[in-house]
């Protein structure tokens, strides 16, 4: 069922971050090749799979936290560049809702830490969500709920991550950093309209992490199909189905990238082509940033799009869920994107590290 | 410094929130009660739009504990666009890459960690100006 609010929501600025060190998966496999080869015994596709990462890896690589970086401090800059290409005043944005499951603070909100720094306190809700990496899209929701129904003129939704990963697991050849915010407001003043937005959860365990643990665990077979699969799939086919739309109608698509196969697999099936997705697929380049992984592809359509495009954003979450947006872009793109470094420029900002550089920078040498 | 200190400074140290004298309309940082520069009382809250230039810098070996795992690193003396002189480290960049003038532009990041169970201390910093389209 398409969620619609009262009034119609738009996204009147956004912003990126990524962090400019860069680990290739070519150099995880050189310090664990023979950790690999004893466990990657037998057929097995899970999401980061080993055999997709070793398959894939040549080329591949991920964005990497410097030493004074984490999720508050990325969530920081990626809300200037969304206030910088929207021209709001700070002091109107009614809530600052960080997804991520790279928290600073176990308890005590990185929403309040991002409001202070971005000039919106104190009259703000400020809160964290998590959802594996649907929180990102689940705060967007819940934004475009307090703009629609008229309680707030502006709402910032951030989906950021440091993803954590236990050194020698599949889950570290992709496990990345960065992401975006998403500013909120009335359609009118918007650089995209959200058109229609809906969810499709379920309680499937393919990924989770228990409290005082460091790293999560996940259940390789289980992660493709139910879990990417089951969700990606029937939410973005829903909202096409709803909106009267087939892949062919539509501009740019993006989905949650937890390496390159998935997404790509997904999106096939959905009937779209590359010229379709290649802006927004991101993953080779940055890594999976989780609750960051869709917003961030979105941000790279939204510095190419052209006036009056169609783009399906579908993000997932573990445990597990999926969040369909469909927006239409507006006039105002144009201008509002030369306000703030591009996603590509992030990207372009590259500094390839080593292993060891990145043990240190990750901090694993303290956690073992 | 204590976590009341740090609660009364958060915005100076956010997002470089300073003052204007409403006297002789120099801009102030940090914030005080009494204009450096004639002497009035201070004035309304200002802040600094972050861009400025390296005045001078240098390397830090012997650092104070809780910076330790940053180091080495570098410590500038940035002169502010808008006038003010402010010691901040540098980051996303080398020390050997670092020269006076260069032009910087303030970014938020982690100053250090009170210890594993302490307050994670966030400030200024100042990185290479890297802004888009300007
Ligand atoms: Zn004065």
């Amino acid at each position: 069922m398409l969620n619609q609010p009262l009034k119609q929501v738009g996204i009147v600025g956004y912003g990126a971050y990524i962090p400019r060190y860069r680990l290739p998966a070519a150099e995880i496999s050189r310090v664990w090749t023979e950790e690999i080869e004893s466990v990657s015994q037998g057929p097995r596709q899970g999401k980061n799979g080993l055999k997709e990462g070793r398959a894939t890896a040549a080329g591949i690589e991920k964005a990497v936290p410097g030493l004074d970086e984490d999720t508050a401090t990325m969530s920081i800059e990626a809300a200037r560049n969304a206030l910088a290409r929207s021209k709001v005043d700070p002091q109107e944005i009614r809530a600052v809702w960080v997804g991520s499951e790279s928290h600073p603070y176990a308890v005590k909100p990185t929403g309040t830490i991002v409001a202070e720094a971005i000039g919106a306190a104190p009259a703000a809700q400020a809160a964290d969500w998590q959802f594996a990496c649907k929180a990102g899209t689940e705060a967007v929701q819940a934004a475009i709920g307090l703009v629609g129904s008229g309680m707030a003129p502006y709402a910032l939704a951030v989906g950021m991550d440091t993803a954590q990963s236990r050194p020698g697991d599949a889950l570290e050849y992709t496990a990345g950093a960065g992401g975006a915010a998403l500013l909120l407001g009335a359609a009118g003043e918007s650089v995209a309209v959200i058109e229609r937005s809906l969810g499709y959860v379920s309680d499937t365990t393919d990924f989770w992490r228990r409290p005082g643990q460091q790293f999560p665990s996940h259940a390789e077979r289980f992660s493709g199909d139910p879990g990417y699969f089951g969700h990606v799939l029937p939410a973005a086919d829903q909202m096409m189905r709803e909106a009267g739309l087939t892949a062919a109608e539509i501009d740019h698509v993006v989905v949650h990238q937890p390496n390159v196969k998935f997404p790509v697999r997904a999106m096939r099936t959905l009937g779209f082509e590359s010229e379709q997705w290649e802006n927004g697929l991101l993953v080779a380049e940055i890594g999976n940033t989780y609750a960051g992984s869709a917003l961030v592809g979105l941000t790279a359509i939204l510095d190419i799009a052209a006036e009056g495009q169609l783009v399906l954003v579908v993000s997932y979450g573990s445990g597990a869920g999926s969040d369909a947006f469909l927006l239409r872009t507006t006039g105002h793109l144009t201008a509002a994107r030369m306000n703030a470094p591009s996603t590509g420029e992030y990207i372009g900002r590259r500094i390839e590290i080593d292993y060891a550089h990145y043990v240190r920078l990750a901090g694993k040498l303290a956690a073992h | 410094m204590s976590i009341a200190s740090l609660w009364r400074t958060r915005q100076q140290r956010y997002s470089l929130q300073g003052e204007t004298c409403p006297d002789c309309h120099q801009a102030i940082f940090p914030p005080r009660d009494v204009c450096p520069y004639c002497s009035e009382a201070a004035g309304p809250l200002h802040t600094m739009s972050g861009r400025g230039e390296v005045y001078s810098y240098t390397k830090m070996l012997n650092v104070p504990d809780g910076f330790l795992a940053q180091r080495p690193y570098t410590v500038a003396l940035v002169k502010l666009e808008e006038g003010p002189m402010v010691t901040a480290q540098l980051t996303d960049i080398s020390e050997e890459d670092v020269e006076i003038g260069m032009p910087v532009e303030m970014v938020t990041r982690k100053l250090r960690e009170e210890g594993d169970s302490g307050e994670i201390v966030y400030g200024y910093k100042f990185r290479p100006v890297f802004a888009a389209a300007d």
